[in-house]
C-alpha cells in the first residue's frame, strides 16, 4: 500500500502543478494579478523549487497531517472534513437503493427465469443503463422538484432524507448493474448441487434461496458494490453539481477550475487512501462469504 | 376578531395589486424577511483589498460602504461616505467624510481607518490583488517596489523602506488628502471599488480573526461563515447611510449555476443575478420564470482585439476591412437574440458623456467597403480568431468568422481554447497567434475606463501593444483636466483619434438577465451586473 500512495500522490502532484497556465493566471479576473501578489503564491506553494523538492516538503506536511493551506487562506484539511460526511452520506445512501432494490430485483427475476417478472427487470435494467446519470437527474429533477413540486428541486441541507432523492440518481445506473448480476448468480446456483441436496434435505425455500444460494451468488456483486463504494466517494461531480450537494465532487471539481493545486493534492491524496482501503475490505468480505476463499 | 382584521387586509391587497401608490405597497412589504441570492465561493480572504473575483464582492459589497458609491440608476458615482471631495488640480484632493458611521464592533470611522486600509493594501509584502488600484496615489512605487526579475525569478522584491504612501495625509479624524503623482480628473470616479473601503482598528490587531468574521462599515453585518455552503449576514442597525428594507441576507454557495437555476424557478432561492447557458438557450427563461425576469444593460463590452506584435494584423487597412466585414445586427439577433447590442464606438453607452458613433463607419456593415479595404490591404492569406470557449464564446464567435469568410472571400477560422486562464497567459505573454476576444467590464463607470487601460500605450490592459502618440497626448490632456466637463469632452477626442485606426473592434454590449423569485417585489440588477440590494423588498 505505502508504494501505491506514493506513486499515486506523486502523480497527482505532478500533474496538477503540470497543468498548463500558470495557476495564478486568471485569478484577477480580465486583468493581470499584481506581481507582488503572484509571487508571494509561488513562494507559498514553493513553485520556485524544483518539483522532487515540492513534492517533498508536500509529502513532509502531509505525514504530520497538515493538508496546507488554499490560495485563499482556507485549511485544505477542514475543507475535506466538511465534505467528506456529505460524500460519505451520499454514498452510503445510494449504496444502500442499489443494493436493496438490485439484489431483490436480480433474486426475483432469477428464481422466475423467462417469467413476466424476470422480462420486466432485464427490460428495466437496460433502460437504466442505457441512460446517462445527468439525464436521470435532470428529469428527476425537472419532473418531480419542477413540475409536480413533490420535492426541492436541490439538497437544502445535507440530511439522510434529504440525500434519498440525489442517491437514487447516482443509484440508478449500478442498480441495474447488481440486478443483472444477482439474476445471473440466482440462476446458475439454482441448478448446483448443493442446492438440490438442501431441497432434497426439505429445507424451506427461504432458507434455500436466503442462506445457501445467495450466499454464493453475491460474491461478484459484492466485488461490485465495493468498487462502486470506492466511486461514489470519489465524489459524484454530475450528481452532486445538479443537487447542489456539497460533497467532495464538486469541491474538486471546482478547485480544478479555479486551479487551486493544493486543493486538488490533498482531497485526491485522501481519495486514493480510501479506495485502497475498500479494495481491502472488499477482500476481506471475500472470504467472509466464501469458505473456499477462506481456507487457502 | 379575526375576520374583522382580515378586511384591512384584504383591501389592501387589491388595492397593492391594482398598483396604487406607494402607501400600499408600503404595507405589503416585509422588512423583517430574509432573502438568499445565488454566491460562489470566495476564492480569498475576505478582506477588500484582496478581493476582485465576484463570489468574495458580493460579500464585501454588503458588509462595507466607502467613500463613493454608484447609482443602480444609471451608474454615476454619488457619495456615500463621503461628505464632500474637494479638488483644484485634480492632483490634491481633500476628502472630508460623514461624521457619526461606525463600524460594525462599534468603534467610529475615521479618516484614519481610510489611510491605513490603502496603506495596508498597497503595501508590497501584504501581496494583495488590489495593490494595483492604489499606483496613481503618490508614494505608491515606495510601498510597492517592483520586483527586479518578474514574478517567477528567484530574487525577491526588495523590502520597501516604508508602509506609508506620502500621498495619503490624515488631516483631522474626519478630512484627510490626497495627492497622486499625476493629475488624474476622474480619480473620485475610480474610488467606489471596494478595494477603496476603510478597515477598523481590529483588523490590524488580529488579521486571522478578522478574516474569520469581517467588520465592516456597511449596511450589512457579519453572522456566520459555512465554508462552501452559505455566508449569512444580517441588517445593521446603526448604519449611518439608506437602510436595506429587509432584515438578513443569506449568500448561498451554489455547485453549478445550473442546480441555482432549479431553485430559483422553484421559488427556493431569491435572486441570482447571471443565468446558465442552459436557461438563455431559445429563450427558456422567459417561459420557467415569467415576470420574475430581470434585465438590464451592463457594463460589458465584448471585442476583438489585434496582436500589434503579429502580422498581418498591424495593417490599419486589413482591420478596417475585418470590422466592416462583421454583421453585428445579424449576429446579435440570431445568436443573442437581440439580448447583446451592437456596439458603435468604444466607450459604453451608459457612461457620462457617451456619445453617438464614434466609431462611424467602420463599425457598421459594409461589404462593400470591407472588400475595397481588404483589397487596399494587399493581404490574401488567412484570418485567424481566437477565444476561450468555457464563458460560451464558441457561437459567436463561429458567427464572426463565418461573417468575414462570407463578406471577404478568405479563409477565416475561429480556434477555440479551452480555459479563460490558460487563454489569458498566452493574451498577457503576447504569443497570440491571430485576432482574439477581448471582454471588458467597466472597474469603475467613467468614460475614461474604457479607453486609458485598454489602448494607452504600455497600459496595464493594453495586451495588444496598441500605440498612438496623437492619442496618448490627448488622454494626458485629458487626465489633467481641471473639472469632469472638459474631461469628458478630452476624452471623446481622444476617442476619435483612436476610431481610425481600428485597434480594437467593437462588438456589442451586453444585457444581463437575472432572476428573482415569487417573494420579492422588486429587486433591481445595478449596471455592475450585481443585486442592487438597496432596491430589494420583499413581499409582507
Amino acid at each position: 500500500m505505502v508504494p501505491v500512495f506514493i506513486g499515486t500522490t506523486f502523480l497527482i502532484y505532478a500533474l496538477v502543478w503540470a497543468v498548463p497556465g500558470d495557476p495564478f493566471e486568471g485569478k484577477c479576473g480580465e486583468r493581470d494579478c499584481p506581481e507582488s501578489y503572484v509571487s508571494a503564491m509561488r513562494d507559498k506553494f514553493n513553485l520556485d523549487d524544483p518539483l522532487v523538492v515540492q513534492y517533498g516538503k508536500y509529502l513532509g506536511n502531509l505525514l504530520q497531517g497538515d493538508f496546507g493551506l488554499t490560495s485563499a487562506g482556507l485549511s485544505v484539511g477542514e475543507r475535506i472534513a466538511a465534505t467528506f460526511p456529505v460524500t460519505l452520506k451520499l454514498a452510503l445512501v445510494a449504496l444502500l437503493i442499489e443494493a436493496v432494490i438490485g439484489i431483490t430485483a436480480g433474486v426475483v427475476s432469477g428464481l422466475r427465469n423467462r417469467g413476466f417478472l424476470d422480462s420486466l427487470v432485464l427490460v428495466s435494467t437496460l433502460f437504466l443503463i442505457s441512460i446517462p446519470v445527468f439525464v436521470t437527474g435532470y428529469v428527476v429533477q425537472l419532473v418531480f422538484g419542477l413540475q409536480l413540486g413533490l420535492i426541492s428541486p436541490t439538497v437544502t441541507s445535507p440530511t439522510i432524507g434529504n440525500l434519498i432523492v440525489p442517491g437514487f440518481v447516482l443509484a440508478s445506473l449500478s442498480m441495474a448493474y447488481v440486478a443483472r448480476l444477482s439474476r445471473t448468480g440466482i440462476a446458475e446456483n439454482k441448478r448446483a448441487d448443493y442446492v438440490r441436496t438442501a431441497l432434497a434435505k426439505g429445507l424451506p425455500q427461504k432458507r434455500v434461496v436466503g442462506v445457501h444460494m445467495l450466499r454464493n451468488s453475491l460474491i461478484p456483486v459484492i466485488t461490485f458494490l465495493g468498487t462502486d463504494l470506492g466511486v461514489f466517494l470519489g465524489g459524484a461531480i454530475v450528481t452532486e453539481g445538479i443537487f447542489n450537494v456539497p460533497g467532495v465532487g464538486g469541491l474538486v471539481f471546482r478547485s480544478i477550475l479555479t486551479k487551486d493545486g493544493a486543493m486538488v493534492t490533498g482531497v485526491v491524496t485522501v481519495l486514493v487512501l480510501v479506495y485502497l482501503l475498500m479494495t481491502l475490505l472488499v477482500d476481506l468480505l471475500y472470504a467472509v462469504l466464501d469458505p473456499r476463499i477462506r481456507y487457502d | 376578531m379575526s375576520s374583522a382584521r382580515l378586511v384591512p387586509l384584504a383591501l389592501a391587497a387589491v388595492l397593492a395589486a391594482a398598483g396604487c401608490g406607494a402607501a400600499q405597497t408600503q404595507t405589503g412589504t416585509n422588512t423583517d424577511a430574509g432573502i438568499t441570492i445565488f454566491n460562489t465561493d470566495p476564492e480569498n480572504p475576505l478582506v477588500p483589498g484582496n478581493t476582485t473575483e465576484a463570489g468574495g464582492s458580493r460579500v464585501i459589497d454588503a458588509l462595507f460602504t466607502g467613500l463613493v458609491e454608484y447609482r443602480a440608476e444609471d451608474a454615476q458615482p454619488v457619495n456615500a461616505m463621503a461628505e464632500k471631495i474637494e479638488t483644484e488640480d485634480s492632483k490634491l484632493f481633500t476628502v472630508t467624510i460623514k461624521k457619526g458611521w461606525t463600524f460594525h464592533d462599534g468603534s467610529p470611522v475615521t479618516a484614519k481607518s481610510y489611510v491605513d486600509a490603502w496603506n495596508w493594501t498597497a503595501y508590497g509584502p501584504n501581496a494583495t490583488q488590489g495593490a494595483s488600484f492604489f499606483s496613481q496615489i503618490e508614494g505608491y512605487a515606495e510601498v510597492h517596489p517592483k520586483d527586479p526579475d518578474g514574478p517567477d525569478g528567484p530574487q525577491e522584491a526588495p523590502k520597501p523602506a516604508t508602509d506609508k504612501m506620502s500621498g495619503l495625509k490624515v488631516v483631522d479624524d474626519h478630512t484627510f488628502t490626497i495627492t497622486l503623482s499625476e493629475a488624474f480628473s476622474v480619480f473620485p470616479v475610480t474610488i467606489g471599488y471596494e478595494v477603496f473601503a476603510p478597515l477598523p482598528e481590529a483588523f490590524f490587531k488580529d488579521q486571522k480573526a478578522f478574516e474569520a468574521k469581517p467588520i465592516g462599515n456597511g449596511p450589512f453585518k457579519f453572522v456566520s461563515r459555512n465554508v462552501g455552503t452559505d455566508i449569512k449576514l444580517t441588517r445593521f442597525d446603526d448604519f449611518k447611510g439608506d437602510k436595506p428594507k429587509f432584515k438578513d441576507l443569506t449568500l448561498k454557495v451554489y455547485q453549478s449555476r445550473e442546480s441555482a437555476y432549479a431553485d430559483l424557478v422553484a421559488n427556493n432561492l431569491d435572486f441570482m443575478e447571471e443565468l446558465p447557458p442552459n436557461a438563455l438557450a431559445g429563450q427558456k427563461y422567459e417561459t420557467d420564470l415569467g415576470d420574475r425576469v430581470v434585465q438590464r444593460e451592463t457594463l460589458n463590452m465584448q471585442a476583438i482585439a489585434f496582436p500589434f506584435y503579429l502580422k498581418p494584423y498591424d495593417n490599419v487597412d486589413l482591420r478596417r476591412a475585418i470590422s466592416m466585414a462583421i454583421n453585428r445586427e445579424e449576429i446579435t439577433q440570431r445568436i443573442f437574440e437581440g439580448t447583446r447590442k451592437p456596439a458603435d464606438g468604444w466607450v459604453h453607452p451608459l457612461m457620462k458623456g457617451y456619445q453617438k458613433g464614434q466609431c462611424g463607419e467602420y463599425c457598421t456593415f459594409n461589404p462593400q467597403k470591407a472588400k475595397e479595404s481588404f483589397a487596399k490591404s494587399g493581404y490574401t492569406g488567412e484570418i485567424v480568431l481566437l477565444s476561450n470557449t468555457d464563458g460560451g464564446h464558441q457561437e459567436w464567435a463561429e458567427a464572426v468568422a463565418n461573417s468575414i469568410k462570407n463578406t471577404l472571400g478568405v479563409e477565416a477560422r475561429f480556434v477555440p481554447s479551452t480555459s479563460f486562464g490558460e487563454f489569458r497567459q498566452k493574451v498577457n505573454a503576447h504569443e497570440m497567434t491571430g485576432m482574439y476576444r477581448a471582454g471588458w467590464i467597466a472597474d469603475y463607470p467613467s468614460i475614461e475606463n474604457w479607453l486609458t487601460p485598454l489602448y494607452r500605450t504600455g497600459s496595464s490592459s493594453n495586451d495588444g501593444l496598441y500605440s498612438n502618440p496623437a492619442f496618448d497626448a490627448k488622454l494626458a490632456e485629458a487626465d489633467k483636466a481641471p473639472s469632469e466637463d472638459q474631461a469628458i469632452k478630452l476624452y471623446l477626442e481622444a476617442e476619435r483619434i483612436m476610431a481610425p485606426d481600428m485597434p480594437v473592434i467593437p462588438l456589442w454590449t451586453q444585457n444581463t438577465i437575472a432572476g428573482k423569485s415569487n417573494r420579492l417585489k422588486v429587486a433591481n440588477l445595478h449596471p455592475f451586473r450585481k443585486l442592487d440590494l438597496d432596491s430589494v423588498e420583499v413581499v409582507g
